[in-house]
């Protein structure tokens, strides 16, 4: 049971070290909006949401962007991962997910930042 | 376990299963395998019963090949998941362990597919790695070494493409060369627990090397999938669009359907003229053309609808927009408590309740499926049209309203529209009593867009034919024959001034039930018609032309039954017996559905308790309206 709040607490001292409060769950990302994956854990669900996105590729490091969100409320959410699936979710679950900046995207943005933690 | 060898074995069929991720064409591969009947879609998990095939390897090894449901993992979210987990195994009853395993992946997608294909490996049994839709990946310049990846795996691996013929060669010699070799015993299978989350971040990072290692040259990223779906899932267009396709689909079963009903209506009608030419009287002459004739053709001529109805349905099941369209109502939907995914379902269940029942294998949650097994009988299928055609012919002026509308369409749609809301309130009070309990996540695949496989959409559809006209042969035809024999039996007395039926068996019965009924309008014609009508519904119309003694073919029945029912019903009964016809639990095969689906007694009948008592409310609340505003 360690894995979950541990993970999360780990996920947030990685950013917080790097000089980045850019972290946010995935749930509150806006459509269009790209990132790497830090951490997942089951939240409020526990271990069967955890494996849940885990296995639709949901991972520590993976890409993911916010193609496109529902017409009620902006939820559920359709995320690409690494450019190859796409998976609905709703937000709810997606909060489980905590993601930060992409590094070659923060590249783009602000060239001359380099961000080496997510590749880790 | 021992060696098994084959090469010699003739009669001996060597068992493989098909696995693998949904879309990742494996039914299609299945299809081209074995020329089989089944059908394939795009929505995850459309796979769900038990799919096998035989077929014979260039060597002579005599093949039955399994096509078992989508899965993403070895951990079973959902019913038809636990089957592709247990067959696996060896823990499925009554089914032996497979040979081998093929475990099928989308090439342009291994980075997901590869760690069901890690999951598999562990048990430590035949196994060999299909690269399906290989044309696809080389198209967006994607190279993979397979000769890396096999020796990496330990496993054979192969290039499939399910679509062509010629594109199975490789796995078929395969498959040979695996059957030719003994079989080491290993014991993982027993040792085998469900992943933890470490092990999947685990698989996770092998297959991250394994790709660095095997794969030469990415490909480029779909494109036309991410183009459609700005539209498709727009937050403006994309709801229209779905409503527009829902429109064009329903305004499909009415009119493309129209000319083949008449076809089987005047197939039917020469088939009696024939009958009652060439036959002496006697009772099996009756019981042939009243019974039989008369009442499985009022079933067949069903059959056109249904057909476009799973048309529409199988195409948008292999196009992949089902996904978005469950997508799109999942907002909705949770809020009565339901799950997107209940969506298709439902959709079925507007053609008929028992494959909608079926398809809620899908559903992981066994609350979210239960709900929806048990409102998918409140969506309008295609049995309860003859009641409703002949009701509105007989009582709904056929004017026009507010400028255009045909009045009898518009309490058509009201029928319809009836339903669908009376199904989102029962989910509602059913996820806030009985079946109160935690929401399900909703994690489902959006799939590439792709053209429907014509071979998958008709294997598809005949499937569903052979269903309904076994429907037809067994459930229907008994009943029939039941009800001529009730409503024949006993023989009138001499001087008898009512209608024959009214002496009958049948007549004794709902003139038992007649008190019952009467609060609700209901008078012992229409009681009688109810009795055989509680096992198929579409049996009330015929069995109204038998009680109202009404001789003659299909078409003249029904034409001379509206004259009738206009003459003799108040529209207070009519209204209340539409009223009924939306509620009511009028199908023995979809109780019997229900009963397979839940495997117990226990929720068909509660099924049937708060359906009937649905019906009784809402004929007695419109019946009693129409009488005060003046309908009696």
């Amino acid at each position: 049971m360690k894995t979950h709040g541990e993970r999360e607490r780990q996920a947030f001292a990685l950013a917080q070290a790097v000089g980045l409060g850019f972290t946010q769950p995935l749930g509150r990302m806006r459509r269009g909006s790209v990132g790497r994956v830090l951490a997942v854990s089951g939240g409020m669900g526990g271990h069967d949401i955890e494996r849940g996105l885990l296995e639709m590729g949901f991972v520590e490091g993976a890409r993911v962007e916010v193609l496109h969100h529902g017409f009620l409320g902006q939820d559920p959410l359709a995320v690409r991962i690494n450019q190859t699936m796409t998976i609905a979710l709703r937000r709810c679950e997606a909060n489980a997910v905590l993601v930060g900046p992409l590094r070659d995207a923060a590249e783009e943005v602000k060239p001359g930042l380099t961000l080496e933690y997510a590749s880790s | 376990m021992t060696a098994i060898t084959l090469a010699n074995e003739e009669m001996r069929l060597a068992r493989i299963a098909l696995v693998g991720p949904p879309n990742s064409g494996k039914t299609t591969l299945f299809n081209t395998l074995t020329g089989g009947r089944q059908k394939t879609g795009n929505y995850p998990g459309v796979t769900v019963e038990r799919k096998s095939g035989r077929l014979r390897t260039p060597v002579g090894h005599a093949i039955e090949l399994l096509d078992l449901p989508g899965s993403y993992s070895l951990r079973a979210r959902s019913p038809d998941e636990a089957i592709t987990r247990d067959v696996v195994l060896g823990r499925q009853a009554r089914e032996a362990l497979p040979d081998a395993v093929v475990c099928v992946t989308d090439a342009t997608n291994l980075g997901q597919h590869l760690r069901l294909l890690l999951e598999l490996r562990q048990l430590g049994r035949p196994l060999i790695l299909a690269l399906n839709m290989m044309d696809i990946a080389q198209k967006r310049g994607c190279q993979i070494s397979l000769e890396a990846l096999s020796r990496r795996l330990g496993i054979p691996v192969v290039t499939t493409v399910a679509m062509r013929k010629n594109g199975v060669q490789d796995l078929l010699s395969q498959i040979d060369t695996l059957l030719n070799q003994p079989l080491v015993a290993s014991g993982a299978i027993a040792d085998w627990v469900e992943p933890a989350p470490e092990a999947i971040r685990t698989y996770h990072r092998e297959v991250e090397q394994l790709l660095r290692e095997a794969v030469v040259q990415e490909g480029a990223p779909e494109r036309l999938t991410r183009q459609l779906d700005q539209i498709f899932l727009h937050p403006v267009v994309g709801p229209l669009i779905l409503l527009g396709l829902l429109f064009l689909m329903f305004q499909a079963v009415f009119s493309w359907a129209e000319a083949p009903m008449d076809w089987i209506d005047g197939g039917m009608a020469s088939l009696q003229a024939l009958l009652s030419e060439h036959m002496a009287d006697s009772l099996l002459k009756s019981l042939l053309i009243d019974g039989v004739i008369a009442g499985v053709g009022g079933v067949v001529i069903f059959l056109p609808q249904i057909l476009i109805l799973f048309l529409f349905i199988l195409l948008l099941e292999d196009s992949g927009y089902m996904t978005r369209a469950a997508f799109l109502m999942d907002r909705l939907m949770s809020a009565v408590g339901l799950n997107g995914r209940a969506f298709i379902p439902l959709l079925s269940s507007f053609a008929c309740a028992i494959p909608g029942i079926m398809a809620a294998r899908t559903i992981a949650h066994p609350l979210d499926r239960l709900t929806t097994i048990l409102i998918a009988p409140l969506m309008t299928c295609s049995a309860r049209l003859p009641v409703y055609v002949l009701l509105i012919a007989a009582f709904i002026p056929n004017t026009t309203v507010w400028g255009g509308i045909g009045l009898q369409g518009l309490v058509m749609f009201g029928l319809y529209a009836t339903g669908i809301v009376g199904a989102l309130v029962m989910a509602g009070v059913l996820r806030l009593t009985l079946l109160r309990g935690g929401r399900q996540p909703l994690l489902m695949e959006l799939p590439s867009y792709k053209w429907p496989n014509p071979a998958n959409v008709l294997l598809g559809l005949l499937e569903r034919a052979r269903i309904f006209m076994r429907r037809i042969g067994t459930i229907i035809l008994s009943v029939l024959i039941l009800l001529w024999f009730l409503s024949t039996f006993p023989a009138p007395p001499a001087g008898a001034t009512e209608p024959p039926v009214y002496y009958s068996l049948a007549g004794l019965i709902g003139r038992g039930l007649e008190p019952l009924l009467a609060p609700i309008g209901f008078n012992w014609q229409i009681a009688i018609a109810l009795v055989p009508g509680l096992a198929a519904r579409e049996v009330a119309v015929a069995a109204l032309g038998t009680v109202y003694a009404l001789s003659g073919d299909e078409g003249t029945v029904t034409e001379a039954l509206t004259a009738t029912l206009a003459h003799d019903w108040t529209l207070a009964t009519a209204l209340a017996l539409l009223a009924w016809y939306v509620f009511a639990p009028q199908c023995l095969a979809t109780l019997a559905a229900a009963r397979r689906e839940t495997n117990s007694w226990r929720w068909p009948t509660f099924m049937f308790v708060y359906l009937m008592v649905l019906a009784y409310l809402a004929a007695f609340v419109t019946y009693r309206a129409a009488l005060a505003l003046g309908g009696g």
